[in-house]
């Protein structure tokens, strides 16, 4: 009996059914649930208040980022340095709480293992192929990179997977996003998956999970993968993945948390058995030449206003549609932009390289190399350099590249969110402009009227150096 | 929850697309530990613009908000959600919603009302000076005008949101299911059994 092809995602899917009601909603299983501190204290409420326990808290890991300051954490004497914003040093406080109330594992602010909780999954061994992981973040699709079925929920989800580590659920529609070819040099994952957003829009897989196929994802590094699978969100997915390989398997062996002895070569057996099977048939296919994607960068307030960094800032009558046309002048007063304007003429005053899309130890090496014997530029007012984990710190400082990144005159900071987002002292002032190697430019994301440019982290280096949106191409030549 | 039937009243004929979550509701207000108090930090940066329909008297405390395609993307923040309820919405209209931001409204009583873009233009006509009326149990939105147009749900939503139920209380109902499944699962994936103990 042949069973029908199946795609990547059908298969965990499969696997994780409790139950199915009769209308297709199904119970599904959660092998993996990370938990910060912004979207959980109101789940932990929520079980005090109903007095419900966390049915497993051994599938839980807790750690603190989206508010944590970046600058130093302890004092010269080894003292934990105060948090000034009365509100975040709360929230943090409840997280610290919370996690060791109910019997979690917590990562505290002060350990070097901390760091954002999408850098700190994969690196942990936590997270793993086919498992279902889940986060009170919509950027958990990242853990997508390791084949794994991850997605961001809301808070009262976070309580209802803690209470029944379970979520219920109604299938997804599979787009399968397939790029081939040969990438440029200094054509990164960052670049990929902007263009791919660019091409899909920012609703081009509402309802659907993304599966990334083709020899440029199978060729790119599990920190790469991570990237890509990352911004599935922006493309309006709720989840995005790859299927995991032996790249995968030899990334994650030895970490922490992953399987060992017979238990390992049971997960390696079962993980290789889940690639999407020959004939399996996907809801919608997107097919990308490699070679049509240039350096990317944004424009707008939107992760689909993409274009190549040789390009020029688009007119509004340019777009077919009429909402677009009016939204993208909505976006061009916003971010102070002429259209026709050369997008290497535009000047920034802020650089930051970091967060849960770019800020692992790949990313840092990339600015590093871009860095490596040149300065910012005086016109650059404000630039940090901010690594994902302590690990990912650590690594960092034993190649040397946190003395390449402050002699270049950028900051070198302590693990968290960041300037990504605009909950901790790191923001972009108001009618600044800043290259960012984040995931969202929409208005007031990194600051109350701050100008948001997205790029990868060699592309923000460069921006860096120049002081302008420039194509590193033509900084470190071919 | 509170269950939700029928909404009516005047609607915020906001219109605009791919509203993000950053808008509904900026970050900086995500400090809080409680679920209440969010509607003043609603739609803030909107708020500061001319003419804008948020700080219009006409519109102050209505139910119903009007907007454009892809209502709610980015964030998985539940913020989003409280901070309508808060500010006194329990409906949205738009011709699509995120993902997360349905679900998010769906499980704190705020009814998504999916209609394609010719209704909402019709929509944002009437909420200009009428009430519009929204049915739930009949899946229908009404305005005085006679117009009249029907919209999909899912019926377990459908049934939740009548009744008001609390999902995780239903789910912990199956706590037996639940053991079964993790009994079998630990048989078969024993390497995803076990995390960090």
């Amino acid at each position: 009996m042949t069973q029908t092809p199946r795609t990547l995602y059908e298969k965990i899917w499969d696997a994780h059914v409790v139950e199915t009601q009769p209308d297709g909603t199904c119970l599904i299983y959660i092998d993996r649930h990370l938990v910060h501190e912004v979207t959980s204290p109101q789940a932990f409420e929520g079980l005090r208040v109903a007095a419900r326990k966390v049915r497993r808290p051994d599938l839980t890991l807790a750690v603190p980022d989206h508010n944590l300051p970046t600058t130093a954490r302890l004092d010269a004497a080894g003292n934990e340095l105060p948090i000034a914003d009365k509100e975040s040093a709360q929230q943090l406080a409840a997280l610290r709480v919370n996690a060791p109330e109910f019997g979690i594992r917590y990562i505290d602010a002060t350990d070097k293992e901390q760091g954002i909780v999408h850098v700190v999954g994969p690196e942990q061994g936590f997270s793993l192929p086919g498992a279902t992981i889940v986060c009170g973040d919509s950027h958990t699709a990242c853990h997508g990179g390791i084949g794994a079925l991850a997605f961001g929920i809301g808070t009262t989800e976070v309580e209802h997977v803690l209470a029944t580590q379970t979520l219920l659920l109604k299938q997804s529609k599979t787009l399968e996003v397939r790029v081939e070819g040969k990438l440029g040099k200094f054509v990164t994952p960052k670049d990929v998956i902007l263009h791919v957003i660019g091409v899909i829009g920012t609703a081009g897989g509402t309802g659907h999970v993304i599966e990334y196929r083709g020899n440029v994802f199978e060729e790119m590094s599990i920190e790469g993968r991570l990237t890509v699978c990352n911004m599935s969100i922006e493309g309006g997915a709720r989840a995005g993945l790859i299927a995991p390989d032996d790249k995968t398997f030899e990334y994650l062996k030895g970490r922490p948390y992953a399987p060992k002895g017979a238990d390992w070569e049971k997960a390696v057996g079962w993980w290789q058995s889940l690639a999407t099977d020959p004939g399996a048939k996907f809801d919608k296919s997107v097919f990308i030449r490699a070679e049509d994607i240039e350096p990317t960068v944004t424009w707008g307030t939107s992760p689909e206003d993409t274009v190549a960094i040789g390009g020029v800032v688009p007119a509004p009558e340019s777009f077919a549609d009429a909402s677009k046309q009016q939204a993208a002048s909505v976006s061009l007063d916003y971010m102070g932009l002429a259209a026709g304007t050369p997008m290497t003429q535009i000047a920034i005053e802020n650089v930051f390289i970091g967060s849960c899309t770019n800020s692992r130890i790949e990313d840092i090496r990339a600015a590093a190399e871009v860095l490596k014997g040149r300065k910012k530029a005086d016109n650059v007012k404000w630039a940090i350099v901010v690594p994902g984990s302590g690990l990912v710190k650590a690594q960092a400082e034993a190649e040397g590249l946190d003395k390449i990144i402050t002699e270049a005159g950028l900051e070198w900071r302590e693990p968290g969110c960041s300037a990504c987002l605009a909950m901790n002292p790191d923001k972009v002032p108001p009618g600044e402009r800043c290259a960012s190697t984040s995931n969202r430019n929409f208005t007031g994301r990194q600051g109350p009227g701050a100008r948001t440019h997205l790029m990868s982290p060699a592309m923000a280096a460069a921006a860096a150096v120049t002081g302008r949106l420039t194509d590193v191409r033509e900084l470190i030549g071919n | 929850m509170e269950p939700i039937r029928q909404v009516e009243g005047r609607a915020i004929p906001f219109g605009r697309k791919n509203v993000d979550t950053d808008v509904i509701i900026p970050a900086h207000w995500l400090k809080t530990i409680s679920r209440d108090g969010l509607g003043k930090g609603a739609f803030e940066a909107v708020r500061k613009e001319p003419g804008n329909v948020f700080a219009d008297p006409t519109w102050a405390g209505a139910p119903i908000l009007i907007a454009g395609d892809n209502f709610g993307c980015g964030s998985s923040r539940e913020h989003a959600a409280w901070a309508l309820l808060d500010m006194g919405v329990t409906c949205v209209i738009a011709p699509s919603f995120s993902d997360i931001f349905a679900s998010n409204a769906f499980k704190n009583g705020v009814l998504t009302v999916a209609l394609p873009q010719e209704a909402i233009d019709r929509l944002m006509e009437v909420a200009q000076t009428d009430p519009i009326h929204v049915d739930l149990e009949a899946q229908t939105v009404t305005t005085p005008f006679q117009d009249r147009f029907e919209f999909p749900i899912d019926p377990f939503r459908k049934h939740c949101l009548l009744n008001g139920l609390d999902e995780v209380g239903l789910t912990l109902a199956r706590a037996d299911t639940i053991s079964e499944y993790e009994s079998k699962a630990t048989a078969q994936l024993p390497f995803l059994a076990h995390a960090t103990a």
